[in-house]
């Protein structure tokens, strides 16, 4: 690939069409996503009730803003029926990104790779002009209407859900995954009251099936879904892919948020016809948007500053999910770089954590009942991860010197994890005193190393 | 849009696969209603008729002492409360259904008992056992303070029934408390025996709110909290620092209190065991079945061997203390710990190891996951 032809594919125009249904059920997916949370409960659950909320390093001043928490999902979710409507959308997808990043940098507790993917995916779309066809923004001004808008603006999602597809494959070559069907062996078993599917879930070789065929899924789809001839078998897998995922296990808004997501894939065809339909319902007149010409962005500057930004985000979309080699010992075990880079639906850790606190003045000492400080949620993811456990331990210094007047508590831990059906172990080095150790991103040598060894990438 | 229909189809088609039409049962799974079952017909409910029984019996010496306050008739109600006390060590475990409801367990044995509010009670003449406020002095525990502990004397606590200015409102007091201990009790035993039990056992699916998931809940947090921290690690003084000799269960009775440890210690392992309440030497489908099949299945560590064995040695840690907990944590309370920390380790073979092998979360937020 020479410089000039670079340069010749990113002056290269397509129809919009694409983007703007891209644009539209972003939106209303994200619109649904946001109602069906609140109506769940799960604001008050996850982001009113707990009295502490785990931070992910360098966002600590992230906090919900107790009642004010609604505010902040009254303003995502009025964002993305704008990004839906392509109403002022760049100032809206950005309110959207911002919105929805602060939620999920809330609290730590609630990580899904999932609503990583929708941070990430609001971001780029900043970059996009998505509002430029089949848009209120597009309606009102008239030198914004486009039918065509640069063909790397449309790539540029599908290179992310390539990302998102490949990289969960290329995690899933690992001899857990492959020769253990881990941790599927425990998960399938337990879905015995589906119907069906149920007594197949129990067979040893269904669980191996789901596994082999989960890797090569993800590691095949996004070709399939780019060449042409493959296209509609391809879209026919996510279908079944993920209506299965999401009969097995409670993922949410996931799996349709993938799925109309992965229609970028197809031509503008398509996807103008689907405009005909909203058009025909809502009596819009598509016609009006058809001129013909091709977005160009408002200022030279704001075209490479936008080109700038998307190939920065996506090297570093590429980097990210590496970053786990820069660190000794077993990903799954040490979870150093196990973030953001999706490893979705990979492991089964369960664990145990039993806080001692030490008064180093009298000697005496007494374990902490969790239960006292964390929800039950919080108890069990912080039971496995260990920037968790540091965490946790650090609060626990906190209130033990402001509460009980102890002047420089000792944080000992007895814990014990157990990983993808593997007895349990005792994870963290009880005789380390957590209050001395700062939260960062340098290697744990305060976890006892796993007993085991799993192979692969 | 042909192609779009096919997909819709498609689409409808795999919907309609797996959320219709009843499955039958395969001769190669597990069949864990029979786990439900067993532990319906064969543990819970006989275990709440045998401590209905009981109850009862408690109620009526308690009446009787009541109207005649000897000393051999105090005997005897000290003898039911004892039968009484050790029975409700088979059901505490249970709070699941209609006991949830009623809080039945802070009901009948919170301890240690709140000697300055019976007094308060008994005085007043006035009070409202069903207040949740009075919790802490009813049940077991306030009975064990009526019964063992107003006096050091047998001769002098039968006074607080017979010449004490308010002699009457303790036999009134002694004797709401057995009633309502033997009515909550019918009322869950009825529960369970008109309709609660098919119910119980045909919520048999795998979801947050199943029979099996909450059960095995309830069952680990009652070892957790009740047996391993209540009856021995909070007393020991594991969460405080320092030990509460007073915290001990039946704290007035002197010597019963490791009985009652034991008692609760062999139900809990019994239920994991599924041993039949009444016919000690037959055992039905339980969690141990249940493992042994998902562990032959992934090839696994033998969890049911690892539980079985901590338990004995929880047991046989606790074999050397002496029957009365508080005089053992004030003379030496290293052994008391050592007891807890054997309890302990089997609190991770069960919240972790059985709790991963059977993939039954801990927690009951229906949260997103991955």
């Amino acid at each position: 690939m020479s410089v000039s032809s670079i340069r010749s594919y990113l002056t290269t125009s397509t129809n919009a069409a694409p983007l703007a249904v891209f644009r539209v059920f972003f939106g209303l997916l994200m619109l649904i996503s946001i109602v069906r949370f609140a109506a769940n409960g799960w604001i008050e659950k996850l982001y009113i009730e707990p009295q502490f909320f785990f931070s992910y390093y360098g966002f600590e001043w992230v906090q919900p803003l107790g009642d004010w928490t609604y505010l902040i999902f009254m303003i995502c979710g009025l964002s993305s029926i704008f990004v839906t409507l392509g109403y002022k959308y760049r100032f809206s997808i950005l309110v959207f990104f911002l919105s929805f990043t602060y939620i999920e940098l809330m609290d730590k507790t609630t990580y899904l790779n999932h609503y990583y993917f929708i941070s990430i995916l609001s971001f780029l779309m900043i970059f996009l002009p998505a509002h430029a066809y089949y848009s209120l923004d597009a309606r009102k001004n008239e030198t914004l209407r486009s039918q065509q808008v640069p063909r790397w603006s449309i790539d540029s999602i599908k290179l992310l859900l390539f990302i998102v597809y490949f990289y969960a494959g290329l995690a899933k070559l690992n001899s857990d995954w492959l020769f253990e069907a881990m941790p599927l062996q425990i998960w399938l078993p337990s879905k015995y009251s589906i119907p069906l599917l149920g007594d197949l879930l129990q067979q040893s070789w269904t669980h191996y099936a789901f596994a082999w065929a989960g890797a090569i899924y993800d590691l095949s789809i996004p070709f399939l879904l780019l060449i042409r001839k493959t296209r509609i078998f391809a879209f026919i897998l996510v279908v079944i892919f993920h209506v299965l995922t999401r009969v097995l296990f409670p993922i949410g808004m996931f799996p349709y948020i993938m799925i109309v997501s992965t229609l970028i894939f197809f031509d503008a065809g398509l996807h103008n016809r689907i405009l005909d339909y909203i058009s025909r319902w809502f009596n819009i007149t598509k016609s009006f948007f058809d001129n013909g010409k091709a977005y160009s962005f408002p200022q030279q500057w704001v075209r490479k500053a936008s080109l700038a930004v998307v190939s920065v985000f996506f090297v570093l979309q590429l980097l990210i999910p590496f970053r786990y080699l820069l660190y000794p010992g077993e990903l799954f075990w040490t979870e150093e770089g196990y973030r953001f880079s999706w490893r979705v639906m990979l492991m089964e850790k369960v664990g145990y954590a039993n806080f001692k606190v030490v008064n180093p003045d009298s000697g005496q000492s007494f374990y902490v009942d969790n239960t006292e400080f964390l929800t039950r949620f919080q108890e069990k993811q912080m039971s496995f991860q260990p920037d968790f456990i540091l965490e946790y331990a650090h609060l626990l210094e906190d209130h033990y010197r402001d509460e009980l007047g102890i002047d420089d508590p000792e944080i000992y831990v007895d814990s014990y994890v157990a990983l993808n059906g593997r007895g349990s172990q005792r994870y963290v080095n009880p005789n380390v005193d957590l209050t001395e150790i700062e939260p960062s991103l340098k290697h744990r040598t305060w976890l006892l190393p796993f007993d085991d060894e799993i192979k692969g990438l | 849009m042909k192609k779009f229909s096919l997909l819709l189809l498609t689409v409808l088609l795999v919907w309609s696969c797996t959320d219709n039409g009843p499955s039958g049962p395969d001769a190669d799974d597990f069949d864990r209603e029979a786990i439900l079952v067993n532990w319906a017909d064969n543990i819970i409910i006989p275990s709440y008729t045998n401590f209905s029984e009981a109850t009862e019996q408690l109620h009526t010496d308690a009446a009787t002492f009541s109207e005649f306050p000897t000393a051999s008739n105090l005997l005897t109600l000290r003898t039911s409360w004892e039968s009484a006390y050790l029975a409700f060590q088979t059901v505490s475990m249970f709070e699941i259904g209609k006991p949830m409801e009623l809080r039945y367990r802070d009901n009948l044995n919170i301890y240690p008992t709140d000697t300055t509010e019976i007094e308060d009670n008994i005085e007043s003449g006035s009070y409202n056992l069903e207040l949740p406020s009075l919790n802490n002095s009813q049940g077991f525990p306030a009975l064990d303070y009526l019964l063992n502990g107003l006096a050091e004397e047998d001769t002098e606590i039968l006074t607080f029934y017979t010449t004490h200015p308010e002699a009457e409102n303790y036999r009134q007091y002694l004797t709401d408390l057995t009633s309502r201990i033997d009515s909550l009790t019918n009322e869950v035993l009825t529960d369970w025996t008109s309709g609660y039990r098919d119910e119980f056992v045909s919520n048999s699916g795998n979801g947050a709110n199943s029979s099996l998931d909450m059960m095995v809940n309830d069952y680990i947090y009652y070892y957790e909290k009740h047996l391993r921290a209540g009856k021995i690690g909070i007393p020991a003084g594991v969460f405080s620092g320092s030990p509460l000799s007073s915290h001990v269960e039946a704290y007035y009775s002197g010597d019963f209190s490791k009985e009652l440890f034991n008692a609760s210690l062999d139900a809990t392992q019994n239920f994991f065991n599924g041993v039949h309440v009444n016919q000690p030497n037959q055992s039905g489908e339980s969690l141990d079945d249940y493992l042994d099949y998902l562990n032959t299945m992934k090839e696994g560590t033998d969890l049911t061997t690892l539980i079985n064995n901590q338990f004995d040695a929880a047991r046989q840690q606790a074999s050397s203390l002496n029957p009365n907990f508080a005089a053992q944590i004030e003379s030496n309370n290293t052994a008391m710990l050592a007891t807890y920390d054997e309890l302990q380790m089997n609190v991770v073979y069960m919240k972790v190891d059985m709790l991963q092998a059977l993939n039954i979360n801990v927690d009951y937020v229906d949260a997103d996951g991955d």
